[in-house]
């Protein structure tokens, strides 16, 4: 199994909003919901939109399913799959996530998608 | 190779205005060359409206047609140029001026004229009548002097008379022959009911009165004797006693014309020379001269099919009023006076609240024949559809006029209508065009009255217009759902409300309260900037952060890099070199691109998220603030330099509209909101294209309102004229907050005043006459809008914890390495899709 990544401290998550983190040298967009004590991870470039902007969208929920709306342009991304619901032949990377001890901890597989630039990072990171 | 034939227009008034744009948009518009003579000085204005002339519209406000349409469509206009002589047998006209044009088709278009009673002493100075531009300029300048002015005749355009010389602050009065004020539509209970009410209003009326002679007076410039011995001293004296149509040029030519005027048409508008055609006012139809508009243009449009050899026949007009006269709702519908055989009657009259009700149904009570309303007309679209279409009565036809019990409906839904319905007299519009407009689409109340025209003439049918529109959605199932979205089952105004009334303070409250699951990027900016406009909190707190649209987020705008762009507030545009240095030296130290925005200020791009802090730092300490081009809220008041240094400059444009910006800055809104004041009626600041704009003139600020730019640019309407400024201020804060109030989520100022019911002239009676009672409380809330206001980037950087969220990774000081540009002009901006593989390429190697 992947290891987890310790990234940040809980406290560091903007409730019901979202940051960006460097993990394994890939831009990863974490989200809160407080009400749920949920957290999520997709990547943090808008294939839409062309920009590294995804944690800076607004998220919310359409007919059940938390989502993510493009600053740019404004389409929605599922958080859970990070399927575009405007279009399903869209989609982001995700990232499993959880809270653990205080710590946001993020598991990152070298994906296609995401482009995988240098390792410095990654044990940088660490 | 002039193939085309000759048409000739004589009388350039509304009803040959009207047949000029319907002819140019016919396909038959080839085949003339088309020429018409204008008596007057300038081409045709909307009579109708005439007296918002005093209300401060101008000759070019109540322009018909826009200037270039003589000359985009061919048609010769010869302007202050009147036809004297028809020649028929050899087919020309001779004007005034000299001029002969040959005609194949001659259509008389030329009006009538006030009828003035042959009295003695008629011609006496400050004798007037009330028809054109002309008099009423001649009228507001003989007031100038006077104090006391009468209007003889106390039918509809005299009580419309009346209202102007009261609202030039005259002694007014009333005299008329009839037993009654408006004794063509009313019969005597209505009359009685529509007297009462207008003397409150502090009018005086005197009926039954014959006038023998107007002479000199003692007080005043002139007195009038009546039969009856009495006599009134008066400065001005009115002429309103009727119409007669102008007809002399057909007379001298030999056609035929009524007994009592009128030139004689037949049912294609033809008079006696089937080469001729006359329209509007001056044509006598069955016996009858129509002086109302809309029966013109249904001549004119009847003409038009005639010579596109379409059929269409003029076979009589409906004659049925509904206005407001000096604030009073009057209504005649059909046969008011119970005149057919046969006919019953039903009344209703509350004295209490002063309203008067009639009806006339058949016999066998099937059928609605006439009806008179004063003071309450809501059921006068109602009422007048059963009448046009002889749609058969309820039970108790009297339940049209009482007053509703218990919560039984007595409309006549909208859907009980034929297709055939007329709903729009003035540009004769079907229900079944309507149907028509909404499905290709039009669904608003503003995109149906663009489409159809409808209840854009007199305005009269709008009510009905609203209720059809709606009907009709709900049948198509389009169901009108006014849900903000799928959290909340409410309006942007009811959500409004709600936190007004509930004293509701968060997002979440509101949610959990009135809403289902967690929001969405529709709710969640609009409940943010309620919120915002309601109790003005800081909006990046804790508790409102997640609502914000991500300009908002980091209170600047996102460029399509993922950059932002900074613009900080440049009051009215104003700046010292100081200022713009100091601005210089932030863009030059941190790189960016600069440019020179229409608001008049400077904006500059390309700052990442985590130079938004320290820009801003040194902004402030510079002496700017935020200018919220981020967020819906006030933008910019724009202004011109105004009289501290243009020659023509009458009065601070600049000052003023420094004063604006300070005053409404921060205030969130619907959607944004911009600004501009001109010192002068040239107008170099464009404040007519603006939501709120003002413009000075000799006698104060003229206020505009619901104007903009962008994709579907809009005029602004006049709103109010000659204000002092603190008039001004006191409008533009009710103006404002009702607009944060009602409108609906990202709706403009124009869209929220079009949708409206009543329109311009409910936004008036809301603003100025405080209609619903609310002006307190808007202006309280203008109030603690402006005390709280506070600079967001001042109160952002001085609070580490905000600070921490303008890094581009939470975990790392890394710079986002998406963020390439290029150099253009000597400037940087956003790499394209190549240059950034290019750039990545070279970075790698
Ligand atoms: C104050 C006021 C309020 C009104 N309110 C309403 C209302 O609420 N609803 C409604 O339906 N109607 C209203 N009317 C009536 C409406 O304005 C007329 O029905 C309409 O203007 C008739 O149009 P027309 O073209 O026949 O006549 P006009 O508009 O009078 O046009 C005739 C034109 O022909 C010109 N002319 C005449 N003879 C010659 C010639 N020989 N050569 C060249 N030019 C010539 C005249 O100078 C004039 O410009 C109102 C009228 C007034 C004055
Ligand atoms: S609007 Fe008038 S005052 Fe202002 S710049 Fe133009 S001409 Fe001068
Ligand atoms: S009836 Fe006059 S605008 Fe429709």
């Amino acid at each position: 199994m992947m290891p987890w990544k310790d990234v940040c401290s809980s406290d560091d998550l903007q409730p019901d909003s979202g940051v960006c983190a460097l993990v394994a040298g890939q831009q990863v967009a974490v989200f809160y919901r407080v009400k749920e004590q949920a957290v999520y991870a997709i990547h943090n470039y808008d294939p839409i939109g062309k920009a590294n902007v995804l944690s800076r969208g607004m998220i919310g929920d359409v007919k059940g399913e938390p989502v993510v709306a493009s600053p740019l342009y404004k389409q929605h991304f599922s958080l859970k799959t990070g399927v575009c619901i405007e279009d399903e032949q869209i989609s982001v990377p995700v990232y499993p996530v959880r809270l653990h001890n205080g710590r946001v901890e993020i598991q990152v597989a070298l994906s296609n998608n995401g482009e995988m630039k240098t390792s410095i990072h990654e044990e940088a990171s660490v | 190779m002039s193939t085309k034939k000759s048409l000739v227009v004589i009388g350039n008034g509304m009803v040959g205005q009207h047949f000029l744009a319907s002819l140019v948009a016919s396909q038959c518009k080839d085949s003339y060359h088309i020429t018409t003579f204008c008596e007057e000085p300038r081409a045709a204005y909307d009579r109708v409206h005439l007296s918002s002339f005093f209300s401060g519209k101008t000759a070019a406000d109540l322009a018909l047609a826009d200037e270039d349409f003589f000359a985009n469509n061919d048609i010769t206009l010869h302007l202050g140029d009147k036809a004297a002589n028809i020649d028929r047998n050899n087919k020309t006209v001779t004007s005034a001026k000299g001029l002969t044009i040959a005609y194949d088709t001659l259509v008389l278009a030329t009006g009538s004229y006030p009828f003035v009673p042959p009295v003695p002493g008629h011609d006496r100075p400050n004798c007037l009548v009330y028809r054109t531009i002309e008099d009423l300029e001649a009228m507001a300048s003989a007031a100038k002097t006077s104090k006391v002015g009468v209007v003889v005749g106390g039918g509809l355009l005299g009580l419309e008379a009346a209202k102007a010389l009261t609202d030039l602050g005259l002694e007014t009065h009333v005299v008329e022959f009839a037993p009654r004020l408006m004794a063509v539509q009313l019969d005597e209970g209505g009359g009685a009911m529509l007297r009462r009410k207008v003397e409150a209003l502090g009018l005086q009326v005197h009926t039954g009165k014959n006038t023998t002679l107007i002479t000199d007076g003692e007080q005043c410039v002139n007195k009038m004797c009546f039969a009856d011995g009495e006599e009134l001293e008066t400065d001005i004296v009115l002429f309103s006693a009727g119409i007669r149509p102008r007809d002399d040029i057909a007379r001298s030519c030999g056609l035929d014309v009524g007994p009592r005027g009128g030139i004689v048409i037949d049912n294609q508008c033809k008079t006696s020379d089937p080469a001729i055609y006359a329209i509007g006012e001056c044509a006598l139809w069955n016996g009858m001269i129509y002086g109302l508009v809309a029966p013109g243009y249904s001549m004119a449009r009847t003409v038009v099919a005639d010579l596109a050899g379409e059929e269409g026949s003029f076979t009589g007009a409906d004659m049925s009023t509904k206005l407001k006269l000096m604030g009073v709702d009057v209504a005649s519908i059909g046969d008011a006076h119970a005149k057919s055989q046969g006919a019953l009657v039903y009344t209703y009259q509350n004295g209490a609240s002063e309203v008067y009700k009639r009806l006339v149904v058949s016999q066998d009570k099937k059928q609605l024949l006439g009806a008179v309303l004063v003071g309450e007309v809501s059921g006068y679209g109602t009422l007048l559809q059963y009448c046009l279409n002889g749609i058969e009565l309820p039970e108790n036809p009297d339940s049209l006029i009482l007053p509703p019990r218990g919560d039984e409906s007595v409309g006549l839904g909208p859907d009980a209508l034929p297709m055939s319905a007329q709903i729009c007299s003035c540009y004769d519009v079907s229900k079944g065009a309507i149907c028509q407009a909404i499905e290709a689409g039009a669904i608003t109340l503003g995109a149906l009255k663009a489409q159809t025209k409808a209840a854009t003439g007199c305005g009269g049918c709008g009510a009905l217009l609203k209720s059809v529109m709606d009907c009709e959605l709900t049948k198509h199932g389009i169901a009108v759902s006014t849900d903000l979205c799928e959290h909340f089952p409410y309006t942007r105004q009811d959500l409004y409300n709600l936190v007004v009334v509930e004293q509701i303070k968060t997002f979440n409250d509101l949610l959990e309260t009135h809403g289902k699951g967690s929001g969405c990027d529709i709710c969640k900016p609009a409940i943010g900037s309620i919120l915002a406009s309601y109790w003005n909190e800081y909006v990046l707190a804790k508790e409102h952060l997640g609502l914000q649209d991500t300009n908002d987020t980091f209170l600047a705008n996102m460029q399509k890099d993922g950059t932002y762009s900074v613009v900080p507030r440049i009051t009215g545009g104003e700046i010292s070199p100081d200022m713009l240095i100091a601005l210089g030296q932030v863009g030059k130290k941190y790189q960016l691109y600069t440019k020179i925005t229409g608001g008049q200020r400077v904006d500059l791009f390309g700052a990442r998220v985590d130079q938004l802090p320290h820009i801003w730092k040194e902004l402030i300490d510079a002496g700017f603030e935020s200018g919220h081009a981020y967020g819906k809220s006030l933008r910019t008041v724009k202004s011109c330099v105004g009289s501290s240094w243009c020659r023509y400059g009458v009065d601070d444009s600049v000052g003023l509209a420094i004063e604006l910006e300070n005053r409404y800055k921060g205030l969130r809104s619907p959607h944004k909101l911009k600004f501009a004041v001109s010192g002068c009626t040239r107008e170099c600041a464009e404040a007519q294209s603006k939501d709120v704009g003002v413009i000075a003139t000799e006698n104060g600020w003229n206020l505009y309102v619901c104007g903009n730019g962008g994709m579907k640019p809009r005029h602004a309407d006049l709103f109010a004229t000659g204000l002092d400024k603190e008039t001004l201020i006191k409008y533009i804060d009710r103006f404002l907050i009702f607009y944060v109030r009602t409108a609906a989520r990202l709706q403009r100022t124009s869209v929220w005043m079009e949708n409206m019911e009543g329109g311009l002239d409910y936004l008036k009676s809301v603003v100025i006459d405080d209609k619903l009672g609310l002006c307190g409380q808007l202006e309280q809330q203008m109030t603690y809008v402006i005390d709280t206001y506070q600079c967001e980037w001042k109160t952002t950087i001085e609070d580490e914890n905000k600070l921490k969220r303008f890094r581009h990774f939470i975990n790392s000081d890394q710079p986002d390495d998406n963020v390439v540009f290029v150099e253009e002009r000597g400037q940087i901006r956003p790499a394209d899709e190549e240059e950034r593989k290019h750039f990545k390429i070279m970075e790698v190697a």
